[in-house]
C-alpha cells in the first residue's frame, strides 16, 4: 500500500473518547481540502466504528482498547481503520443488515454499519469471535476548490 | 444538552451538541421524564442547535416515537440541518415522525420535499 501519510492511535474504549476519535480522523483528513459535507460524512462513519467497538465489542468491560489507523492513499483517498480486540461478531453479514441490532433494548438503531456504508466509497468488515473486529472504510475526497470554482 | 419547553399541549426539546452515544443517554432521560409527566399531545425535538448526529440520534428518535405511541402523542423534528438530514434519509426516520423547517413560515409536511 503506498501510502503518503499515516495517522495511528490508540484509546480506552471508553464512550467519551467518541468525539476525541472522529475529530482526530478528521483534522488529518483536512490536508486533503474536503468539503464540509465529505468532513460531515467522514465524522459520522468514524463515530459508528468506534461507538460499536464500545457498546458491542467491549459490552461489559472497562479494559478495551481501539486502534485507529488513518492514511492518505494516492488519489485523494482516505484509508481509515478502526479495530478492536473484543468479543467479535459471529455473524457479520447478519450484524450489518439494516436495523438488525444485538442491544435494541438500549436504543441502538442497528442501523451503524447502514451508516458507514452509505457515507464512504468501501467498508470491508472483518471478525473473528474472542479475538476482535476490523472495519475498514475508504473514502476519495474531492478537493474543495474542484466544486466551487467558477 | 437539552433545555426543555413546556406550554399547554405541547412539550419542545432544544436538543444543543452532539448527539452521540455518549450524549444522548442523559438526553433521553430529561425529555421522558418530562414527557411521561406531561403526556403532551405534542412533542418537538428541536435540531437547530445540533452540531453533529449519528445513529445514536436516530435510536434516540425512534424510541421517542414508540413512547409518543404508547399514548396516541404525535413527535415533530423541527429544523434538522443537511447533514442530519442526511442521516435522517439513510434511517426513513421519515416514517416515525414529521418533520418541519420552522424557517420558511409554514413549515414542511416531509423533509423530501424541501430537497
Amino acid at each position: 500500500m503506498n501510502k503518503l501519510n499515516e495517522l495511528k492511535c490508540t484509546f480506552p474504549a471508553r464512550s467519551e473518547n467518541e468525539g476525541f476519535a472522529r475529530t482526530m480522523v478528521c483534522a488529518f483528513a483536512a490536508q486533503l481540502n474536503p468539503t464540509i459535507e465529505e468532513l460531515a460524512d467522514l465524522r459520522t462513519a468514524v463515530s459508528e466504528a468506534v461507538t460499536n467497538s464500545i457498546v458491542h465489542g467491549y459490552r461489559g468491560r472497562t479494559d478495551g482498547v481501539i486502534a485507529v489507523t488513518v492514511r492518505l492513499l494516492p488519489d485523494d483517498v482516505i484509508y481509515i481503520r478502526i479495530a478492536d480486540r473484543g468479543c467479535g461478531i459471529a455473524d457479520v453479514p447478519k450484524a450489518m443488515e439494516p436495523l438488525y441490532s444485538s442491544a435494541p433494548a438500549e436504543e441502538r438503531a442497528g442501523l451503524g454499519f447502514t451508516v458507514m456504508e452509505s457515507f464512504t466509497d468501501k467498508l470491508s468488515v472483518s471478525s473473528k469471535v474472542d479475538k476482535g473486529t476490523t472495519v475498514i472504510m475508504r473514502k476519495k475526497i474531492r478537493h474543495e476548490s474542484d466544486s466551487t470554482e467558477d | 444538552m437539552v433545555e426543555l419547553k413546556q406550554e399547554p399541549q405541547k412539550l419542545t426539546a432544544f436538543l444543543c451538541g452532539e448527539l452521540d452515544h455518549h450524549h444522548v443517554k442523559e438526553i433521553r432521560e430529561t425529555v421522558d421524564f418530562a414527557v411521561r409527566e406531561q403526556l403532551p399531545p405534542l412533542v418537538i425535538l428541536d435540531f437547530s442547535k445540533v452540531t453533529f448526529m449519528d445513529s445514536s440520534g436516530i435510536g434516540l428518535i425512534m424510541g421517542r416515537s414508540h413512547l409518543m405511541e404508547e399514548y396516541g402523542g404525535v413527535l415533530e423534528i423541527h429544523n434538522p440541518s443537511a447533514h442530519i438530514r442526511k442521516v435522517l434519509r439513510i434511517s426513513g426516520t421519515d416514517r416515525l415522525a414529521v418533520i418541519r423547517n420552522q424557517a420558511n413560515g409554514r413549515g414542511m409536511a416531509r423533509y423530501e420535499q424541501a430537497q
